[in-house]
Order: C-alpha cells, then sequence, then structure tokens
C-alpha cells in the first residue's frame, strides 16, 4: 500500500477560507442578493464612520461658519442639504458623524462581551457544576429584566447618564455588553456541552491532556462556529440599544459626538410642525445600518446551514460517480464516501472528495 | 406473478457546494410479488438513493431521469413515481408502496401512542371510523407479535424494546397493505438476537401477505437469510444481479467476488490464535497481568432519589502481556462500558480493576494522568474521534506532545510519518484534515495515534463497526499485524462475533453486565456452554444462503427449547 502515489491535495486558496468572502462565493440567487446587499450597506457604513471627518461638511458641534450661525430648522438647500436641526447644527454632517459614534460603541461593545461571553461560557460549559449553575442563574436572571432598562440602569451607574465622547460611548458599549454576554455565554456553553461529549475530545482526555489544553486546543476552536451569526446581529442590536438610550437622554451630549438617537429625540416635535428633514434622515442611517447587518448575518446563517443554503440546480443526471472504497483498505484517492459525506456541510470542500466534474 | 416495481434506466444526481455529483447511474431493477429483492453495496453506493426514489422520497436538491413504474397490489393501475405531483405521491405512499427505517428509535413519534401512529396513516389513505381503525390497529400489531396488543396499542413508543419498535415500524408499513415494503437497512440498529427475529417477521411478510420486498443492507448475512434475488450496486451502477443461492455459490463480477471475500466467518481466527499461543514464553502465566478484574462493578448514579443504573456486576477477568481479549456482548450489556473503566473515563464503584498494577477503585486523575501514556485507545466512529480542525499529523502528534516527547507537532513529524508508515498511509496524508480521509483511513490514522507511545495496553472499542466490510477486512487485518509487531496487549471490544473471532485469543461473553462464558475461541465458538452464547452465535447469519436455511431451523430449535 505505501508504494501508491498520492496525490497531494491542493490547500485550500485564501479567498475560500475568508469567512465571508467565502460564503459570498458558495451563495447562488437571492441568497446572495440578500448577502450583497447587505454587505453593500454595512460596507458604506463602515466608510463613511472612517472618513466622516473628510465627507462631512461641517462638524458635528458646528453651529456657525464664516458667513455667520446656519440658523436652527433651515430646510434642506444647497448650503446645507439635509437642512439643520432645532439647535442648529447641519443633519448632514450630524448624520455621517453619527456613523463613527455608532460604529465605535459597536466595536467595543462586541469585543468586550465576546471576551467575557466566550471564556465564561467555556468555563462554565466545560468544568459544569455549581460554577456553571451560578453563572446560568446569574444569565437568566439578566434575561429577565428588560435589556433596555438594563442598559440605562447601566448608563446612569457608570457615567451619571451624561458625559464626554469616550465617556459616552463606553458607557453605552459595557451597559450593552452587560446585555450581550448572556448570549454568547449561553451559544458558547451549549457548543461547549456537546464538544465535551465528542469522541475527539474523549481522545484527548484519554491522552492524558490537560483541562487547559483540551478547552483550548479542542473544544474552543470547534465551538466558535456560530459567533459570525451572533456577531452581527448583535451589532445591530447595539446600534438599536445605543439610538433608544440616545432618544431616551441617556446617550453622548451633543457637543461631545454625534448621535442618531439624541438628534431624533430633539426632532420629536419638529415631526408635527411640518419639519420632517430632522427626523427622516438620522432615523434613515438607523434603519439602512441595521437593515445591512441584519441582512449580513441573516444570510450567513442559512449559508452555513448546508440544508438551507440554495444551489443551482445540476442538468439531468450529470456529473460523475463519486469513488467509494472498494479495494481493501479503502481507495486511497477518495474522500469520504458518501452522500452523507457529501451533504455535510462543514466537512465538504473543493478537495474533500474524489469528485471530478 | 405480477411486477409490484419496475425501475428503468434509473438515474440520480445531487447539487452540491462542488459541482454536480451522480448517485445513481442507469439503473434498472424489477421487483415481482412476493419477492425480496437486496440491494448490497458499501456506503456511497447509491442503494439508498435508489430505494428512496421509489417512494419520491429524494430531496430537493436531486434531479432525475429514466423511470420507476410503479404498480398498486392488485395490479390494475400503475404510476411513474418520477413524474408524479406531490399529492399523487402522497396517495401512492403506504397504499403502493411503504417503507421501513434504519433506526425503529426515531420513525416514531415519542409523544403519539403507537395505536395513534398507525391509525393516523389508515385514516390519511381511507375514510374508516377511529372504531374501525383502532381494531384494525390491534389486529396488524398481533400479526407483526407484539405481545397483549388490545392493551399495547396505548403505549408510548419508549414502553417498547427496540426490536419491539422495529416491529411497530413495520406494522405501520403493513397496515394499508401496500404491493411494496421498502425497507433501508431495517435490522443494522439491532443486536443479533433481535435482527434473527426482524427477518422471521419480514420472511412472513412476503409469504402471508405475498408483498413484494425491497432489502437495502450491506450485511451479506442478512441478505443470504432473506434474499431470493441479489442486484449488488457499487459507484451508483447495478454491477451484478442473479438469484441468491447463485450469487454466493459463483459471483461473477470482481466486485462481488471482493466484497464475499472480505466478510468475517467465525472460525477463521481458531488457527491464528493457537498459532499466538504456542509462541508464547513458558513463564507466561505467571507474569503479571496488564488488567485484573475481580469482582468488578459500575453503576451509573440515578437522579435525585432513584437507585443508579447497575451497568457491570461481579465481573472477573484477565488479560496478560501480549494477549487479546475480545468481549462480546449486545447492546446495554455493559461492555463499553468495561472498556471505559478501563480507560479512566467511567468510574469504578465496586470490586477490584487493577490496571497496570494500579487499583481504579477510587483513583484520581493526578495519580491516573502518568499511566495513560502507557495505554492506547481507538475509538468506535472515526469520522469524530479526530478533532476537525487540526490535521492528521497533529492529531496523531498530540500524544507525543502532551507526553513530553515532542515539543510541538512539527518536532514530532519524523515519528508521525513513521507511524503514518507503519499503519501503511503515505506519508503526505498527515498533511490533510480528517474530513479529507475515508473511514477506512482515518480508522488506521486512529490506530496511529493509540500506537505513538507504543502503550502496553490496547483498548479497542468496537473499531470496525463503523466501516464498510471490505474496508474492516483491511483494517483487522492491519491490527493484527500490528499486534504482532508492538506486541500490546488489547481489549477489543465488538458486538459482532465473527470479528472477535479473527482477532482474539480469548473471548469473553457479556450479557446484561455479567460475564456468561469465558474462554478461548475454539471453546466460547466451537462448543459454547451458556444457553446465551449459543443463541448469540445461532442468531449470527452467515453469508451463505444453504448453510443460514440450516442455521435458521437450528435457532428456532434453540429458541423452543428455552
Amino acid at each position: 500500500m505505501s508504494t501508491d502515489t498520492v496525490i497531494q491535495p491542493p490547500r485550500r486558496r485564501l479567498r475560500d477560507r475568508l469567512p465571508v468572502v467565502h460564503q459570498l462565493r458558495q451563495s447562488v440567487g437571492l441568497q446572495r442578493g440578500m448577502l450583497v446587499a447587505g454587505l453593500v450597506l454595512t460596507g458604506l457604513f463602515v466608510l463613511v464612520a472612517i472618513f466622516a471627518p473628510l465627507i462631512a461638511p461641517f462638524g458635528f458641534a458646528q453651529l456657525r461658519d464664516l458667513e455667520g450661525p446656519f440658523g436652527s430648522q433651515q430646510p434642506p438647500s444647497a448650503d446645507h442639504l439635509f437642512g439643520t436641526t432645532v439647535g442648529g447644527y447641519d443633519v448632514l454632517s450630524r448624520v455621517l458623524w453619527g456613523a463613527q459614534t455608532a460604529l465605535y460603541v459597536i466595536v467595543i461593545a462586541v469585543i468586550l462581551s465576546l471576551f467575557a461571553g466566550v471564556l465564561l461560557g467555556l468555563v462554565s460549559g466545560y468544568f459544569g457544576g455549581w460554577l456553571d449553575r451560578v453563572l446560568v442563574v446569574v444569565c437568566d436572571a439578566i434575561y429577565a429584566f428588560p435589556s433596555l432598562l438594563l442598559a440605562i440602569v447601566m448608563a446612569i451607574v457608570i457615567s451619571g447618564g451624561q458625559s464626554n465622547l469616550w465617556g459616552g460611548v463606553f458607557a453605552a458599549a459595557i451597559s450593552i455588553t452587560v446585555v450581550f454576554i448572556p448570549q454568547y455565554f449561553r451559544v458558547i456553553r451549549a457548543e461547549t456541552v456537546r464538544i465535551k461529549a465528542e469522541a475527539y475530545v474523549e481522545s484527548a482526555k484519554v491522552l492524558g491532556a490537560s483541562n487547559g489544553r483540551v478547552m483550548f486546543r479542542h473544544v474552543l476552536r470547534n465551538a466558535t462556529r456560530t459567533l459570525p451569526l451572533i456577531f452581527t446581529l448583535n451589532a445591530s442590536e447595539a446600534i438599536l440599544t445605543l439610538a433608544g438610550l440616545g432618544f431616551l437622554g441617556f446617550g453622548i451630549e451633543p457637543t461631545a459626538a454625534a448621535e442618531w438617537g439624541y438628534d431624533l429625540n430633539k426632532a420629536l416635535s419638529d415631526v408635527s410642525s411640518g419639519i420632517w428633514w430632522t427626523a427622516l434622515y438620522p432615523g434613515l442611517a438607523i434603519v439602512l445600518v441595521v437593515l445591512g447587518i441584519t441582512l449580513v448575518g441573516e444570510s450567513l446563517n442559512d449559508l452555513a446551514d448546508p440544508r438551507l443554503r440554495g444551489r443551482r440546480r445540476v442538468a439531468q443526471a450529470s456529473g460523475t460517480v463519486a469513488e467509494t472504497s472498494v479495494v481493501p483498505g479503502g481507495t486511497l484517492t477518495a474522500g469520504p464516501g458518501g452522500l452523507g459525506g457529501l451533504e455535510d456541510g462543514e466537512s465538504f470542500d473543493e478537495h474533500g472528495i474524489g469528485v471530478r466534474s | 406473478m405480477s411486477t409490484v416495481v419496475n425501475i428503468e434506466r434509473l438515474g440520480v444526481s445531487f447539487a452540491t457546494d462542488a459541482g454536480a455529483v451522480k448517485a445513481v447511474d442507469d439503473v434498472s431493477l424489477k421487483v415481482e410479488r412476493g419477492e425480496v429483492l437486496a440491494i448490497v453495496g458499501e456506503s456511497g453506493s447509491g442503494k439508498t438513493v435508489t430505494a428512496k426514489t421509489i417512494l419520491g422520497l429524494l430531496p430537493e436538491t436531486a434531479t432525475t431521469n429514466g423511470a420507476v413504474i410503479l404498480s398498486n397490489k392488485a395490479g390494475t393501475s400503475e404510476s411513474d413515481v418520477i413524474s408524479l405531483s406531490k399529492k399523487q405521491l402522497r396517495a401512492v405512499r403506504g397504499t403502493d408502496v411503504a417503507m421501513v427505517f434504519q433506526e425503529p428509535s426515531s420513525a416514531l413519534n415519542p409523544v403519539y401512542t403507537v395505536g395513534w401512529q398507525i391509525i393516523e396513516g389508515l385514516r390519511a389513505h381511507t375514510s374508516i371510523s377511529t372504531k374501525d381503525a383502532r381494531a384494525k390497529a390491534i389486529e396488524i400489531l398481533g400479526r407483526v407479535g407484539i405481545p397483549d396488543p388490545e392493551h399495547r396499542v396505548d403505549h408510548y413508543p419508549h414502553q417498547f424494546s427496540g426490536g419491539q419498535k422495529q416491529r411497530i415500524v413495520i406494522a405501520m408499513a403493513l397496515v394499508l397493505d401496500p404491493g411494496l415494503i421498502v425497507a433501508d437497512e431495517p435490522t443494522t440498529a439491532l443486536d443479533v438476537t433481535v435482527q434473527a427475529e426482524i427477518l422471521d417477521l419480514l420472511r412472513r411478510c412476503r409469504d402471508e401477505f405475498g408483498m413484494g420486498i425491497v432489502l437495502i443492507t450491506h450485511n451479506m448475512g442478512v441478505v443470504a437469510d432473506l434474499a431470493d434475488r441479489v442486484a449488488v450496486m457499487y459507484q451508483g451502477k447495478v454491477v451484478e444481479e442473479a438469484d441468491a443461492k447463485t450469487l454466493f455459490a459463483s459471483p461473477k463480477a470482481d466486485y462481488t467476488k471482493a466484497l464475499l471475500a472480505a466478510v468475517p466467518y467465525v472460525g477463521t481466527g481458531t488457527a491464528s490464535a493457537i498459532e499466538r499461543a504456542a509462541k508464547r514464553p513458558a513463564d507466561w502465566l505467571e507474569q503479571a497481568p496488564v488488567v485484573e478484574a475481580s469482582g468488578l462493578e459500575i453503576v451509573y448514579p440515578g437522579r435525585f432519589g432513584k437507585p443508579g443504573f447497575q451497568a457491570v456486576g461481579g465481573v472477573d477477568f484477565v488479560i496478560r502481556p501480549g494477549e487479546v481479549l475480545g468481549l462480546v456482548g449486545e447492546s446495554g450489556s455493559g461492555k463499553t462500558t468495561i472498556g471505559r473503566a478501563i480507560a479512566g473515563l467511567t468510574k469504578v464503584t465496586g470490586g477490584s480493576l487493577r490496571v497496570l498494577g494500579h487499583e481504579m477503585n477510587g483513583v484520581r486523575e493526578r495519580e491516573f494522568r502518568p499511566l495513560r501514556s502507557r495505554i492506547g485507545f481507538v475509538f468506535q466512529d472515526p469520522a469524530s474521534s479526530f478533532n476537525p480542525l487540526l490535521t492528521i499529523a497533529e492529531c496523531v502528534a498530540e500524544p507525543l506532545v502532551i507526553h513530553g516527547r515532542a515539543s510541538n507537532p512539527a518536532a514530532a513529524r519524523k515519528r508521525v510519518d513513521e507511524l503514518l508508515e507503519a499503519v501503511q498511509l503515505p506519508k503526505a496524508y498527515g498533511d490533510r484534515y480528517p474530513h479529507e480521509l475515508s473511514g477506512g483511513q482515518r480508522q488506521r490514522a486512529s490506530l496511529a495515534r493509540s500506537l505513538a507511545l507504543e502503550p502496553e495496553l490496547l483498548i479497542a472499542d468496537e473499531p470496525t463497526s463503523a466501516l464498510d466490510v471490505s474496508v474492516q477486512a483491511r483494517v483487522l487485518e492491519l491490527f493484527a499485524e500490528l499486534q504482532r509487531e508492538f506486541g500490546f496487549a488489547s481489549l477489543f471490544i465488538s458486538h459482532d462475533l465473527a470479528v472477535v473471532d479473527i482477532l482474539a485469543d480469548r473471548i469473553a461473553v457479556l450479557y446484561r453486565g455479567s460475564l456468561v462464558e469465558e474462554g478461548t475461541g475454539a471453546e466460547v465458538l466451537g462448543a459454547p456452554k451458556d444457553p446465551y452464547t449459543q443463541r448469540l452465535l445461532a442468531s449470527l447469519p452467515v453469508p451463505d444462503p444453504v448453510a443460514q436455511a440450516e442455521r435458521r431451523e437450528e435457532l428456532r430449535r434453540l429458541r423452543e427449547a428455552v
């Protein structure tokens, strides 16, 4: 047998291994459309956030330029494309700068909750026992609170309600983190409990691997598959929570940073008096960003599941038959035989099976 | 005789992420009334896809061509399953063709009584009153051999044993009196003794109900027992079709010959066991045993207030250096529990179990860890015993890294390459991921990993039960070779007597947590003393229709004697 020649499967190209790019190449039809739309919206949001200082015509707290004050509640004009607010700010600039604040909050909130939630979930699921019970009860208790109420309480505790840019961003981010930790905790814990019973974890234990090694080398990496999904879905929820905080007046001072929720709050009285531009644009920004990120998340979710993933129909009885093991000991060129092997999304890629079509 | 189903030039392709894959290629088959057609082949040969096409059960990713002409039992109407609409398919399923699934416990809905589930099928197709339907359900349960059907009809699936559940699934298939039953591996999930009963029942379906049966299986013994005609499938094609006696007596296709040659027979291992015994040093019996169990007891704790479940009770056995002990038993007999206890994965609750000189009753993980380098473990399912994110080389290097023989997987690569060569895998396979290997290759890599530290004891828990016959034969051969070469002692756990016979020096038969018989292969399999062993041996179908018919008589005699 050892004289058999071996065809070394080529390594998967980088573009097939990157998480989102791989899914994009894999998708077809409506799912691809959803994913592309989501990616475009999200990409636009990130670009605007990064280049806000260059794109925005004015600063977020600017009330006047060389020609004098902007004036309050001005309708859209050549000078102010989206008009001005009741406080005399330029709506377009506030909307663009608001993207930056939103991005800060998302990144900080998601990173904080990701680390804390994943670590707690891993330890809790792996060791079990009383620690697991206590953590599960605490997380259930957090679930029992309305998340916005909890975020408000946290915002008050952390910053006394109002503050400067970073204070406000962190207050918002941490309050969102507290709400999100249980979600990551739950997902990672459930995965860990499942993986703990897998044969490869037992086999590592039989070999005498330490708990830390089993946890980080064998369990953690296999438990993180669903994270990109919660990650994107949480990001959109983070924006909504931030906007909610700002709308209720627990956000960031208008002079410290631009914030969509705050602007919406201030536009409340305008709506009844026919001033539509102060509410429309910040609201539209929130809707588009949330929509974009949610679309990405939902399509990733569908694409990760081979049963939900759409495929192109194949021609009548085309393709070649996958090789199954016939030669005693199995053919050396074939991958895992059978349709079970083919349909199993994770364990399958272009070179996994001896299919030559 | 009239034809119940006529498959003509069937082709099925699936859309997958890697493009089109053809599962069935130009297959033509026919089943007559009162005939059992067995479709045999290895996993991936397209046998299940062919069967599912008959019921129109293929997933949406499939495209089919050709024709599957299905007649009803009376032979009055014909329909081509492939071109039927969903509504028409529903009408055909159950009345003209029914299916018996592999896993009876998942084919029944746990929240409804079995009676309800049978009646549901009846009422979906006929406008029968609830009362009549119930009477019919009771009648059919009686006919498939469920005792006390008037009472049992209101029981839930979990109140039945595995074999009884499969009987109920068959009853559900029979109740509408279809002309054809498609049985997809109907006995694979069952123990041998139960398997024999289910095969008897299927035989009665054919004789008493006059049905055509399509039997999908990979077990040549089952084929020999039940089939009238056999179609051998390989890579989506039918390579040979003949009546059962002709096929077993004079197979024509090379593939069929290879397949039949790979089937393990009871009695093949006796000679090699004697040979090994002769080579042992004179003082072998006095050497300290590797594993010694006396009065071993393992109880799984029960939930609050409930007594625990005793998995193993009062078992005595020894494994001496370089000896292979085969542990045989049905599911739930405690054989895996014993293997796990020796590896320190399950707590010993009573008696004494000494492994490599250490008492396992009350052992602490910290004390036991150094010992782990001297014990190897091969798991049942090669697909799940490798971390999917590590390459084969990294997986095989794990034990070396953990026990400090190498600082990282790369440093261990030379030794890993040697090990891969030892299990006859090309070195380059080390860079592959587990899913890029076939089942047999993975199980060989698993052997390499367990042998990395040259253990004195190897525990193999059903290492070949997830593999196809031909692959199994190769892995068993390799195991015997490695055992000769490395000289480790081994506990070889299996439910298959023929597999154990090939490898083991001594065989221990476990029944409901206690040891009923122990001895050399010749003793236990040649002249079994315990009635359970006798029944187990007689239930094992042999891949020879003529011999199997005699064994069936023998088994009937044994059963009546009990």
